[in-house]
């Protein structure tokens, strides 16, 4: 007899049920009851912005080689389990050939983002050369603690499009998966989880965007949303809540399988730039400066 | 009398004579002076002496309308079929003429809105000049600036100003809207619009075609007109975090792209092996500068226990010598509150700390009968929790906390909704870094306190708002970069 898989949350780094103890049927295409997800609440939003707030400072300092490591990684385990995501995504609807090419991209993406861990400070930087004699010099750093709503269009590469480029630039982030097709969310979680990446940095939650966007959009330690695909409704009261710490709200109306839906700006995006000023002592007649 | 360090100087009184002002100024709009459809005036008052400089006209929806008309046929005909080398020489002939007036400049800015004529003269006019100089420089070369991705003007720009620095924060707005293709409908503040009129006319001299920028006077509703303004493409706003927030309220549901520069309420951290002596001067600085009506002052300062006490009794000494008076005086430091509302506003968040039970210290100094000025003023053994170490009070109002560790004050810095500037005092390199690098704030001045640069970006974190001002940062905030 086969085993049938129990599809959980990830916060933490932990495989939690839902605090709720609810769940709700995942059809495939034809209405056939592929499985059963974590139907998460407010309360479990809660728990993984903690949960994303606890990992962040730790992550940030994090070396840009060492994440650009532990992501690659990702994509090794990723190409590991390639028939399993193929599988979930045709069991929740994709055609074969779509199933494939979703997957193959996405671990393409992996790689693609791996690389730019210790590239894009050198590029969203600069040495300003103000007209006294002070040292001045521009770097990215990160927001903080970002809320993603991710592709309700598709089941893997809108998921990992909108969190590489936000983890790589020392982001930690919690993630409201496709409430349609949320089997490849959990699976990527367990990938997220042997892939080195700390509990915390990448938390999902299942369920039904109208119940946990609100938390997440107005919870107060949450600097960022990155929001893609959501009812014009549902986003405008996003905004609204969105504003009371003035958080930075991105929205993404991208076809995320295209080679385009992927670059620096998606990177930069998630980056505050800080200015940092300190006087030149002037030497031998004044000589010295950047 | 030195033992006092209190200095009887001789006034040393800038002339006013240079400035030519007009008795009545109407709207800028479409390269015309045009007379407000409101038919409405409001005067604009000297805060030094509450003397009647000027009448000016007050923008309503329809002069809105008119401004935004105009600045949108001025991008679809002319402004946007223009070469970057094009735009670029118009930047620079603004820059230079503005250079040529800068002492009217200077002394006009003054005149309206009470800053010492020392920082009018010697900071915001060179930098505001400066600004549109360096700005100017990119309009040909805005394809290098973010390589590999492709970028266009985004259109029609709403910019509305803070009093704190008038003709500075015009440049900061305008120099890289128009170098970057845009055309711009700049709303200034209510109580000091002088300059950004001299300006309109200095776009006239320099023969900026009609619409590229429009100057549309008047108070806040003539403000969210022009934010509500449909056919309108990006925003830009400096002032309060609350009206930031109702800014970016009213773009929900619109494409307008907005950047915010809002409140501070910055920490200045001094560190037990810091150059004393240039440590104090440097707080002095970061609080009086400007009266204090500066969204990056160091307005909380933190001082690590064991120099505590020697920090405190230097700056009530240094308080002593601070000179303050007539803003056209060479030798005022503190100038006039900009306006009664304000000084109201600062003197409410003295009561404030006064019934929060902190020790106020205020030098004793003669203040002129006439006009709104405020001492400077201390407040000692404040509570992290206390009112006036959280809230932007934008006067001469500084709080003093004390500290034991790195740690401890770096928990302290980092708890307030603000995330502007930081002020460091250490002569430890490596400690610099360390905490520069964890302090959340768009600007960290290490040893340095309140220096600006058109060539530095500027901006803040968290409620502070979010874009850069100045730099190659600055450029993103007038464009549509795409991948």
């Amino acid at each position: 007899m086969e085993i049938l898989k129990t599809y959980k949350l990830y916060i933490g780094g932990q495989f939690p049920r839902t605090e709720s103890g609810r769940t709700y049927p995942v059809r495939g295409a034809n209405g056939n009851h592929v499985a059963n997800a974590c139907l998460g609440s407010r309360k479990d939003v809660r728990n993984a912005v903690q949960a994303a707030r606890k990992a962040q400072s730790a992550w940030a300092v994090r070396s840009g080689f060492n994440r650009s490591q532990i992501l690659y990684r990702i994509a090794e385990i990723l190409e590991d389990r390639k028939a399993q995501f193929v599988s979930e995504l045709i069991s929740m609807g994709s055609s074969t050939a779509d199933a494939q090419n979703e997957v193959q991209s996405s671990i393409d993406r992996c790689v693609y983002y791996a690389g730019w861990s210790d590239k894009y400070q050198a590029l969203l930087s600069s040495v300003n050369p103000v007209a006294t004699p002070h040292f001045n010099f521009s770097v990215p750093e990160a927001m903080g603690v970002v809320g993603v709503v991710s592709c309700q269009r598709t089941g893997l590469i809108g998921l990992i499009s909108q969190i590489l480029p936000v983890i790589l630039g020392g982001n930690t982030i919690v993630v409201i998966a496709n409430s349609d097709q949320p089997l490849g969310a959990i699976s990527f979680a367990e990938v997220l989880a042997t892939s080195d990446v700390p509990g915390g940095v990448v938390n999902i939650l299942t369920g039904q965007i109208a119940e946990l966007l609100p938390t997440l959009a107005g919870h107060m330690d949450v600097n960022a949303l990155s929001l893609a695909y959501i009812d014009a409704d549902l986003l405008k009261a996003a905004q609204e809540v969105a504003i009371d710490n003035l958080k930075r709200c991105s929205v993404y109306a991208e076809d995320f399988t295209l080679q385009t839906s992927q670059g620096l700006a998606f990177i930069s995006t998630f980056q505050e730039i800080k200015t940092t000023w300190h006087p030149i002592e002037q030497l031998s007649g004044g000589g010295s400066g950047y | 009398m030195m033992s006092e360090n209190t200095w009887n100087l001789d006034p040393a009184l800038e002339s006013t004579a240079i400035v030519q002002l007009n008795t009545q100024y109407e709207l800028y709009i479409d390269g015309k002076w045009q007379i407000p459809q409101s038919a409405t005036y409001f005067p604009s008052v000297n805060p030094a002496d509450e003397s009647h400089l000027s009448q000016i006209a007050q923008a309503n929806e329809a002069d809105v309308d008119k401004a935004v008309k105009a600045a949108r046929a001025a991008y679809q005909n002319v402004w946007s079929q223009l070469s970057g080398a094009e735009r670029g020489k118009y930047l620079f002939r603004i820059a230079r003429l503005m250079q040529e007036k800068s002492r009217e400049l200077a002394v006009l800015e003054t005149l309206d809105g009470g800053k010492p004529i020392r920082e009018s003269r010697d900071i915001d006019i060179p930098l505001a000049c400066n600004h549109f100089f360096y700005y100017a420089g990119w309009a040909d070369k805005l394809e290098e600036a973010f390589p590999g991705q492709q970028m266009a003007s985004l259109g029609v720009a709403a910019q509305i100003t803070p009093w704190n620095f008038p003709l500075l924060m015009l440049a900061w707005k305008i120099a890289p809207a128009l170098a970057c293709g845009n055309t711009v409908v700049l709303k200034p503040a209510e109580t000091t619009s002088l300059t950004a009129l001299k300006f309109a006319e200095i776009c006239q001299e320099a023969g900026l075609p009609a619409g590229v920028v429009n100057i549309v006077t008047g108070y806040g509703d003539t403000g969210a007109a022009l934010v509500a303004h449909p056919d309108v493409d990006k925003i830009a706003f400096t002032g309060s975090t609350a009206v930031g927030k109702q800014i970016q309220r009213a773009c929900i549901g619109t494409k307008k792209k907005l950047t915010l520069e809002l409140g501070g309420k910055s920490a200045n951290i001094i560190l037990e092996d810091a150059p004393i002596d240039q440590a104090v001067e440097g707080v002095i600085n970061a609080i009086f500068f400007n009266q204090g009506h500066v969204c990056c002052a160091g307005s909380r300062l933190f001082i690590q226990e064991s120099i505590a006490h020697q920090v405190v009794e230097k700056l009530k000494f240094r308080l002593k010598s601070i000179y303050v008076g007539n803003p056209l005086d060479k030798n005022t430091d503190i100038g006039a509150i900009n306006s009664k509302k304000q000084l109201e506003t600062i003197h409410n968040y003295i009561s404030v700390g006064l019934s929060e039970g902190a020790e106020m210290y205020q030098p004793d100094c003669k203040l002129p009968e006439k006009g709104y000025y405020c001492q400077p003023t201390l407040f000692l053994d404040v509570a992290q929790s206390s009112r006036i170490a959280q809230e932007e009070i934008f006067g001469p109002v500084l709080t003093v906390q004390t500290f034991r560790t790195i740690e401890e004050v770096i928990q302290k810095a980092n708890n307030s909704p603000y995330g502007l500037a930081a002020g460091v005092w250490t002569a430890n390199g490596a400690r610099i870094f360390g905490l520069s690098s964890q302090l959340q704030a768009g600007v960290v001045w290490a040893n340095t306190y309140n220096k600006f640069d058109p060539t530095s970006p500027f901006g803040g974190y968290k409620e502070s708002g979010f874009g850069r001002e100045g730099g190659r940062h600055g450029l993103s905030a007038y464009l549509q970069i795409k991948n």
